[in-house]
């Protein structure tokens, strides 16, 4: 027998491992971003430590969406919102 | 799932104002706060002009880095800043770092990371209100057109809470992720027949050196990496709120 709590708490877990699927945008993201960079480096070698300094920002700034979707998945698995409502 | 994700434990309650929560990552604040500030008082005693002891020379050399850090990222008229962005900078690492002693890291809680990215707020809304007025801050809302105001808003409340987000998701991931192969590796080795017992100590033989390697990427890398994240965006987004308007 399925109960509410047990429907609603599978639900929630599908729902984390879903939104970790954004995984994917912020990986192509950075592996673009730090390939370029070696491009540049290797093009450059003198100007090294600006390009690396802006990779670092750039691929923090590529890094939110990804941490958006662990929070997310985070509140669905430890602060379960929907538990209340039933 | 006992221990996983969970919020940091209440040390000791304040017996005033019905009661005041003191939880752990304080206690972690403060420990780090007296540690910080010997080691400061250890490395800066008896100073000489040329630098005789080697605890001299590891004091400039990182008072050294930072402020070229600073100049480089923000200019020659912002090395006042140093010091806040060596204060972020060693209370990040650190406090991320602590990890390694077995205690919590202090920047997987939310409220550290919210209260440092605040801090960095009120000082970009402080320049550009000094670089362009009240009024000029109030108009840049609506520019370059007036129908952009919603999205102006929502991106100048977006600038603290990625910051913040950014920190916590990072080293509390690497917490959750080290926790989840932890009782991964428990569980094989029970399957394994290498879990032994002797009296109250466990020992799970897969347990022994495999989590040390993720540690190296979640607790050293990712810590690091992360506290020198964090102090480059306030240098960007202060200098850039500063010479908004020249």
């Amino acid at each position: 027998m399925l109960t509410e709590k047990a429907f609603v708490l599978g639900c929630s877990a599908i729902g984390a491992g879903l939104a970790m699927i954004a995984g994917i945008g912020p990986g192509i993201g950075e592996g673009y971003a730090v390939g370029k960079t070696i491009e540049s480096i290797a093009r450059q070698p003198e100007a090294k430590g600006d390009c690396t300094r802006t990779m670092f920002i750039g691929v923090a700034m590529a890094e939110s969406t990804g941490i958006y979707a662990f929070v997310v998945a985070l509140i669905l698995m430890f602060a379960n919102p929907f538990i209340g409502k039933l | 799932m006992d221990g996983i994700g969970q919020g940091p434990r209440v040390s000791f309650t304040l017996p005033i104002f019905g009661g005041i929560e003191i939880t752990e990552t304080i206690v972690i604040g403060w420990i780090i706060l007296l540690a910080v500030f010997l080691v400061c008082r250890f490395l800066t005693s008896s100073l000489e002009k040329i630098p005789t002891k080697k605890r001299q020379i590891v004091a400039e050399m990182f008072v050294g880095f930072v402020n070229n850090m600073v100049e480089t990222t923000m200019g020659k008229k912002w090395k006042r800043y140093a010091p806040y962005i060596a204060t972020l900078l060693v209370y990040a690492v650190i406090g991320a770092l602590v990890s390694l002693l077995g205690l919590r890291s202090m920047t997987a809680d939310f409220n550290v990371t919210l209260t440092w990215a605040l801090m960095t707020f009120i000082l970009i809304t402080y320049h550009k209100i000094r670089s362009g007025g009240v009024g000029g801050y109030l108009k840049s809302f609506a520019s370059p057109i007036p129908v952009m105001l919603p999205l102006n808003i929502l991106s100048e409340i977006a600038t603290p809470l990625s910051m913040a987000f950014r920190m916590f998701g990072n080293i509390s991931g690497g917490a959750v992720i080290t926790a989840l192969v932890y009782s991964a590796l428990a569980a094989l080795s029970k399957l394994a027949h290498l879990a032994f017992e002797f009296g109250a100590v466990d020992l799970n033989v897969l347990q022994l050196f495999i989590p040390a390697v993720l540690s190296m990427y979640f607790d050293l890398f990712s810590g690091c990496i992360q506290a020198y994240i964090f102090a480059t965006l306030t240098m960007v987004y202060v200098s850039s709120a500063a010479d908004e308007e020249g």
